[in-house]
């Protein structure tokens, strides 16, 4: 059983004064993710990630089409008790300090008194604000809330949690820890659904990935296998190579960067690849390594999908 | 279960928002006019401080029912913390029910203190019999249905408006409901049938709050003042009324919230 199951989801807005003119955020959208994976879900602003995102959590109400989470209508408040999510740039009761909010959200999902109080202890551990546990959430920055946020989304121990842009307002250190936090539900089994503008994250974590451009899927599949069909080439380090050596070697590659006493050379093909080699070991060179140039997901993700976002 | 966790919530929401701030104005109204009182109104102390202090129960109470009404819901959509909220267990009915019995949590605490702090000023002037101090607590309870009916009408208007025209709105028809009578007099005068239905239709649908400051002709406050008897049959069936029109109207946010989208 899939943990998503988005089948045919339209959503279309209705704007203007009147509210006659119909925008579409989103186009017969068909999606699934299954148990246990970390699923990204990618798109330039406006995509309609967010818009997906409420419908799944009744937010909104789709124009059409249906949404299942973990074989459940996604009304189902049985199944709610089952998932976890955060909202994107979260904002919770300032008034409530950390501790207090967590407990209101455990109570929301009836987990007892005793284990409750365990549980957001070691939820404000997690998430790194033990020592902000009694400070009011109207004191905490950008980051702080970001983290309250995921640990409020992962209380009540969920089968699958849906993130939208986690990583937003986090520094590096606060990104390291987030990605670490993705990691471990991905260890307990939890299905990670999340949205992302920052595609290093998405590439370090995902196991898949949609990518999602004016309301319409453009591609969805193993990230690996997206960036596996644009392998461009390989890329060759080396070390001592004498200048005669790298002057043969410049005729055969594509593309030769000096780095420090390393020189780093691209060769296109397979053909290349082998008589770049031959030559440098033959010139007595030490061969450090090689490793295929794959589209990163960021390159891949400029290429076909924003090159067509109109340049403000 | 979850509309008292929600409830529980709001009522700390009021606390914090330090709503409860109007008891020390209430606590300098009482305390000056009781000293004042001694000085200008020669043997009608006693009636004058019930009077006073019932009419301040009233006032402070409606006014926190209509501007801390008309932000429960609001409030929640424009600082975006019923995202995470309702994508929780909670059902939209869970929601609305819970926001509206935590104000009202609000509210009976404020009267509560209001009532202790009444009795203390009458207390203070002295003079009264046990069953003077007991009188007040109709009046007191009439006060507190009212406000429930208000603090439901402000939910309504908060969960599709802003707040500047819900409390336009809400005031508009606390204003009128309290000449509510006055609509069946131009019904009664109307020169075409047409506004003579018109008028009967609006006495109908404009919540009566005239039903909960007079009874039988008679201002509730001032029959309190004066320690007449109390008409239990009529406070019963205001109390009937009262709950009636309520649940109506919290029917009614329950049913527009339902159908609302969180853009």
């Amino acid at each position: 059983m899939s943990v998503v199951q988005i089948e045919n989801l339209t959503k279309d807005f209705l704007v203007g004064f009147w509210r006659k003119r119909r925008v579409r955020a989103l186009d017969n959208l068909n999606l699934t993710v299954e148990p246990g994976e970390i699923f990204g879900f990618l798109g330039p602003n406006g995509a309609g990630k967010t818009t997906t995102l409420k419908i799944m959590m009744t937010l909104l109400r789709p124009t059409s089409g249906s949404v299942r989470i973990l074989g459940e209508p996604a009304a189902s408040a049985a199944m709610r008790r089952r998932i976890g999510y955060l909202p994107e740039n979260p904002y919770f009761y300032d008034y409530l300090t950390a501790e207090e909010m967590l407990t209101y959200v455990g109570r929301l999902y009836g987990i007892r008194r005793h284990a409750l109080r365990r549980k957001v202890g070691e939820l404000l551990e997690t998430v790194g604000l033990a020592e902000q546990a009694r400070v009011q959430l109207r004191k905490f920055s950008k980051g702080m809330t970001q983290r309250i946020g995921i640990a409020q989304a992962i209380i009540n121990d969920p089968e699958a949690v849906f993130l939208d842009e986690p990583m937003s307002g986090l520094d590096p250190l606060g990104r390291r820890d987030v990605r670490r936090i993705i990691t471990g539900l991905r260890e307990k089994g939890v299905t990670v659904f999340f949205s992302s503008h920052i595609l290093p994250d998405v590439e370090a974590l995902c196991d898949r990935v949609a990518i999602l451009h004016k309301g319409r899927l453009r591609e969805t599949g193993a990230l690996h296998e997206i960036l596996q069909v644009k392998i461009e080439g390989h890329e060759i380090i080396l070390a001592r190579v004498s200048a005669e050596t790298r002057a043969g070697l410049a005729a055969l590659c594509d593309e030769i960067r000096p780095m420090g006493d390393r020189l780093h050379l691209r060769a296109a093909d397979a053909g290349r690849l082998e008589a770049v080699l031959a030559r440098a070991l033959a010139g007595g060179a030490e061969l450090i390594s090689v490793n295929p140039v794959r589209a990163s997901l960021e390159e891949y993700f400029f290429r076909e999908v924003a090159a067509e976002v109109p340049r403000p | 279960m979850n509309i008292a966790v929600v409830a529980r919530n709001t009522f700390r929401e009021n606390i914090r928002d330090r709503v409860l701030y109007n008891l020390i104005l209430f606590a300098l109204v009482m305390t000056v006019s009781s000293i004042a009182l001694g000085q200008l109104t020669l043997g009608y102390e006693r009636k004058v401080i019930v009077d006073l202090g019932l009419s301040a129960i009233s006032i402070f109470g409606t006014l926190i029912a209509i501007f801390i009404g008309i932000g429960l819901v609001h409030k929640e959509l424009e600082r975006r913390t019923v995202y995470a909220l309702l994508s929780k267990p909670v059902r939209r009915h869970e929601f609305i029910l819970g926001k509206y019995l935590g104000l009202l949590a609000t509210l009976s605490v404020n009267v509560a203190v209001m009532t202790v702090g009444l009795w203390l000023s009458m207390l203070y002037q002295g003079g009264i019999e046990p069953a003077g101090y007991a009188r007040i607590l109709p009046a007191v309870y009439l006060i507190f249905l009212s406000l429930a009916l208000t603090t439901a009408l402000a939910l309504v208007f908060s969960t599709f408006s802003t707040p500047a025209l819900s409390a336009l709105f809400t005031l508009f028809l606390w204003i009128a409901g309290h000449f509510n009578y006055d609509l069946l007099e131009f019904a009664a005068t109307s020169r075409t049938a047409a506004m003579r239905r018109f008028f009967q239709a609006l006495y109908y649908l404009v919540p009566n709050f005239s039903n909960f400051t007079s009874i039988d002709s008679r201002n509730v406050i001032q029959s309190a003042a004066y320690a007449q008897p109390v008409d239990w049959t009529a406070v019963g069936w205001t109390t009937v009324y009262g709950l009636v029109y309520s649940g109506a109207l919290l029917a009614l946010a329950v049913a527009v919230f339902s159908r609302r989208d969180f853009k």
